[in-house]
């Protein structure tokens, strides 16, 4: 199972020669920054700036594309629902219910938000392998544990998803299609139990492998990244941006 | 940062593969009427990781975030107290009975604690969007509402593992003592 968005030929050649705590940073700054923004114009220009920077660093067009429609279909809710709750001048007339300018435009608020974070989210920082990013967070001084948690459970994913495939593929052999009825949801509960219990025989083999090599509690990581004079640069470039575009909301 | 502390060394490998179960259990598609849903599965996280259950959740979470963009990173801290929450609720209520019960009573006691969790998740969840502002009430309302069949299947598959787990190796539900 892959979990980044990277590809083998991906041009994020160039985003690899910054610091990936930069790149933490950086979405993070971001993210904040979006959020407390107001002005609907002012958003425009960041989704713009989101795509530009997604556009520069050549993530796939068609994944960024599909997990934006997933998340769109979470919010949905969310967005038709607000014009008609958020009381103001009504705009249109639906039966007994109106939609009010107001909740309109918050409404394209949360969309353009949403849109400019995950687009920035999934360049950033969905690019990087998941062991980097681990490493990452833990030179920003998370806490150990949590990291090492961390690490295994994406060293584990992946095995146990070739696990959970053969079992499924056991399943299909039997000629098993997933519908709505108490075969499938016991099915279902039997799958997860067997994989539990399967992990559990791998974690107490895990845990003895690592005994015998001395696992005292601590995994040493060895991180090849260095903070180099343009990722200070960088970043300061973007908190002065911030800076400006939250000053600019605020007097617009 | 409390149940961080609580997780020993030697239990990093078993819940970090824990873990990674339970996110791949989450990636399972469960027909419920016309629909399907996702699980959460945090009734039977609980049950079977306890205080652990709380740094999975987030790690689940954050590699939710980042790799399918799912959720959000700013409100990673809200949803991981929306689910770890109602975790910890049903591993104290009922771990305990579990270990009492037998037969086609392990498998109703099993369903309710997939459900507690799940409606548990779905009203923290709605409050959460009731409290930041009176406008997203009635998206919480029905927000609400979508987590029923999401409840029914959970019930439903938790009561069937738990049997499962009780009958083929007991000592899972035990790990946490």
């Amino acid at each position: 199972m892959q979990l980044t968005v990277a590809e083998e030929n991906a041009r994020s050649d160039w985003l690899e020669q910054f610091d990936p705590r930069m790149r933490l940073m950086t979405a993070l700054l971001f993210a904040l920054t979006t959020v407390a923004l107001q002005q609907i114009s002012l958003l425009i220009l960041i989704l713009f700036a989101a795509l530009l920077v997604a556009w520069v660093t050549g993530i796939s067009r068609s994944v960024l594309l599909k997990r934006l429609l997933a998340m769109e279909g979470f919010m949905l809710v969310l967005l038709i629902m607000l014009p008609f709750s958020i009381p103001g001048e009504s705009l249109f007339t639906l039966g007994a219910l109106s939609a009010s300018i107001e909740g309109i435009q918050r409404a394209i608020q949360i969309v353009l938000k949403a849109n400019a974070i995950v687009i920035m989210l999934m360049t950033m920082i969905g690019t990087l392998e998941p062991v980097v990013l681990g490493h990452a967070l833990a030179q920003l001084k998370l806490p150990e544990k949590l990291i090492h948690l961390f690490l295994f459970t994406v060293r584990y994913i992946s095995v146990l998803f070739d696990e959970y495939q053969r079992l499924r593929m056991a399943m299909r052999a039997r000629a098993f299609i997933a519908s709505s009825n108490r075969h499938t949801w016991r099915s279902f509960g039997w799958l997860i139990g067997m994989l539990l219990v399967r992990s559990l025989e791998r974690s107490q083999r895990i845990l003895a492998a690592m005994k015998c090599r001395g696992f005292n509690g601590k995994l040493y990581l060895i991180t090849t990244n260095c903070w180099q004079m343009r990722d200070t640069l960088v970043l300061l470039t973007l908190s002065l941006l911030c800076l400006f575009a939250l000053l600019l909301d605020q007097t617009l | 940062m409390v149940a961080t502390r609580r997780l020993n060394f030697e239990r990093i490998p078993q819940a970090a593969v824990l873990a990674a179960t339970f996110f791949i259990a989450s990636l399972l598609s469960v027909p419920v009427g016309p629909s399907s849903v996702h699980l959460i599965l945090n009734g039977l996280m609980g049950i079977i990781l306890g205080w652990s259950a709380v740094p999975a959740i987030l790690i689940a979470l954050i590699m939710q975030a980042v790799f399918f963009g799912y959720g959000g990173l700013l409100v990673l801290g809200v949803n991981t107290l929306n689910i770890a929450l109602p975790a910890l609720i049903c591993s104290a209520l009922f771990a305990p009975i579990l270990h009492r019960s037998s037969g086609r009573q392990l498998f109703y006691l099993g369903a309710l604690c997939g459900a507690v969790g799940v409606l548990l998740t779905g009203t923290l969840v709605s409050l959460s969007l009731g409290l930041s502002g009176s406008a997203y009430l009635p998206a919480a309302k029905i927000v609400l509402a979508t987590y029923a069949p999401l409840m029914l299947a959970e019930a439903a598959v938790t009561g069937f593992t738990l049997a499962f787990i009780i009958k083929v190796a007991p000592e899972l539900i035990r790990v946490q003592e």
